[in-house]
């Protein structure tokens, strides 16, 4: 088991460090950064001013070097807009971020779960197509236009909900709801066939012909099995939340981390897009080896190699 | 997992395949049954139909649209469409805050979301697939290196990486096809990769192997043939993501720049008269919509008929 553990411990490491290279790099390369930020009518010696004063005239792998030695330190850099240290512009945007990413994740399960069995148990009738239907049409919204059209219904129309900003609660109900119906189709459908395997299992026959309630096989003895994949796609998808607040918190005006992206992106505030781009990836890497962990605890047959 | 390929069916009897349904006693050919498996899968004919019928719209698109996609009249500024009281034949789609056909926008920029999609899914298949048969085929460090290029690839935040990576080049349609074909070949490189793995066990790769065929000619002659309708499969599935993650950008004004007609950027520029002009922000989120569900559709149907026991 500790071995195991060691194992993928190192492995997630030099994922993050592969990744921050990429990431470092993708920013650097697609296009010259001192240019952007210089704007379009900047002459020559401007640019060379701001690379020089950014110290974006240096070579890539100084910079690296440079960067991630600070960041080890604690030291994200600070905003080139607002000139604050990047690490509390996100520490004060996270709370935001991680609460609308567990909320659209516990409402996704809360539905998703119990439609997944109960599309198992009634296979191939109408109850199943309809949950089929239901996330093939998930699939195909695009979030942004869900949000809008949320806003006009709920918001507008029927004036539930306030439509944009995050001074109350109510102000996440959307929001949640937008990014709750993006992971919905995929966790059902797991759902569905974690449960189609497991409800043609012998030890399922066996519960059901030693007559126990068809409840209690169910729940007690089914399901606990069948939500395996589930945990490790819900890890999954909590990192993709995260991701996915880019487009959801900027409709909303929700003040976020992925608003704080969406921000620094527009204004090239490279230091900062940097830092989330690399707090994305390691929460993806670090909930990935939680799920890991979790599925090896939670089933022996999972092979520790 | 067994799948319907070929080269493990028992020989079909000599018939003609086409007409292999008039004769119920002798066992019609895999693909005969696959045809007659496709005629009666009514989601693959709704979803094939459907991404025709958008494929040739784009294709015809300067035949077909009633203006010019660009032109822009400000006397008929936000005209209703027609199922509206105050719309008429004129602009079917009524038009936008600049005087534009929303109908002729519409067909243009289906062009759009289908180059992006489909070239961006192309682009990832061929190195999703490359990644995954190499994997798969060779094990050992090979499999190793590329179990954990896929494991870095996962980890990417790929709406950050595009939206950040798109506004510094400035979004120009190439730029967009290499960067999305880029960023979504993992799910190509994970289904390929174990696929091979089981067939490398089989018995027809095994005999080529003995018969002296060499590892270019077994991958290219026996792996890929068999694969290649699971990565159809993948294919239609990414190109759906694809197009919705284009869209997405372009909405948040990263993407595909103004005054292009991308359906993202239409909705994007809708909302700022969404509240009173629903329509402008409804009709190209509806159409980014229907394509996707008619690819999703279609690639399931090509899924359930192609290896029908593999659905999940």
């Amino acid at each position: 088991m500790l071995k195991f553990f060691l194992r993928r411990f190192i492995i997630a490491i030099c994922v993050a460090i592969t990744v921050s290279i990429i990431g470092f790099c993708l920013l650097r390369m697609s296009g010259d950064l001192a240019a952007v930020l210089a704007g379009e009518n900047a002459s020559p010696e401007d640019i060379a001013k701001i690379a020089a004063s950014y110290g974006l005239d240096r070579p890539y792998y100084v910079q690296y070097l440079d960067w991630v030695t600070s960041a080890l330190h604690g030291d994200l850099g600070r905003s080139l807009f607002t000139n604050e240290p990047v690490s509390g512009l996100i520490m004060d945007r996270i709370g935001v971020t991680a609460g609308l990413a567990v909320a659209s994740l516990l409402l996704a399960l809360l539905i998703a779960v119990p439609l997944g069995v109960l599309a198992a148990v009634k296979a191939n009738t109408w109850v199943d197509r309809s949950a089929l239907v239901f996330s093939v049409a998930g699939q195909a919204t695009p979030s942004f236009w869900l949000a809008l059209l949320l806003i006009l219904v709920f918001a507008v129309q029927l004036r539930w909900v306030p439509v944009s900003g995050s001074a109350t609660l109510a102000h996440f109900i959307l929001p949640v709801v937008t990014l709750a119906v993006s992971i919905m189709p995929s966790t059902m459908r797991i759902t569905r066939a974690g449960m189609m395997e497991v409800l043609s299992s012998d030890y399922v026959r066996t519960a059901r012909a030693k007559g126990l309630a068809p409840f209690k096989v169910l729940f007690k003895h089914a399901l606990r099995n069948a939500i395996l994949p589930v945990v490790s796609l819900a890890a999954v998808q909590l990192g993709l939340l995260l991701g996915g607040s880019v487009i959801v918190e900027s409709i909303f005006a929700l003040n976020g981390v992925g608003y704080l992206a969406f921000q620094s992106i527009v204004r090239v505030d490279f230091p900062v897009v940097q830092s989330i781009l690399m707090f994305l990836a390691c929460s993806y890497i670090v909930l990935t080896l939680l799920s890991d962990l979790i599925n090896a605890k939670l089933d022996p047959r999972v092979q520790l190699t | 997992m067994s799948s319907t390929t070929v080269n493990d069916a028992v020989p079909p009897p000599a018939i003609k395949a086409g007409r292999a349904d008039e004769f119920d006693t002798l066992a019609p050919s895999p693909k005969a049954l696959m045809r007659r498996r496709a005629r009666s899968h009514i989601g693959l004919i709704i979803g094939a139909s459907l991404l025709t019928f958008v494929v040739l719209v784009a294709i015809f698109a300067p035949l077909l649209a009633p203006y010019d996609p660009y032109a822009q009249d400000l006397t008929r500024r936000l005209v209703d469409p027609v199922w509206a009281p105050k719309g008429t034949w004129e602009n079917i789609f009524g038009t936008d805050a600049l005087g534009r056909d929303v109908l002729s926008r519409l067909m243009y920029g289906a062009r759009i979301s289908l180059l992006i999609g489909f070239t961006a899914a192309v682009i990832a298949g061929i190195i999703g697939a490359t990644l995954g048969i190499l994997g798969g085929y060779f094990g050992g460090r090979v499999d190793s290196f590329i179990v954990y290029l896929i494991n870095v690839k996962l980890a990417l935040p790929v709406i950050l990486i595009a939206l950040s990576v798109s506004s510094i080049s400035g979004g120009s349609i190439p730029a967009l096809i290499i960067l999305l074909g880029f960023l979504t070949w993992d799910r190509y490189a994970v289904v390929t990769r174990s696929m091979t793995q089981q067939m490398r066990e089989r018995e027809f790769i095994m005999s080529s192997l003995a018969a002296g065929a060499s590892h270019t000619r077994i991958i290219l002659r026996e792996v890929f043939p068999n694969l290649l309708n699971q990565i159809i499969v993948i294919a239609s599935l990414d190109m759906a993501l694809i197009i919705l993650i284009e869209a997405a950008l372009s909405f948040l004004g990263l993407g595909v720049r103004p005054p292009m007609p991308s359906w993202g950027l239409m909705v994007s520029e809708g909302r700022a008269v969404m509240f009173f002009k629903p329509y402008l922000i409804m009709i190209p989120g509806a159409a980014i919509f229907l394509l996707v569900i008619a690819i999703n559709m279609a690639g399931d149907g090509i899924r359930d008929v192609t290896s029908p026991e593999g659905r999940g």
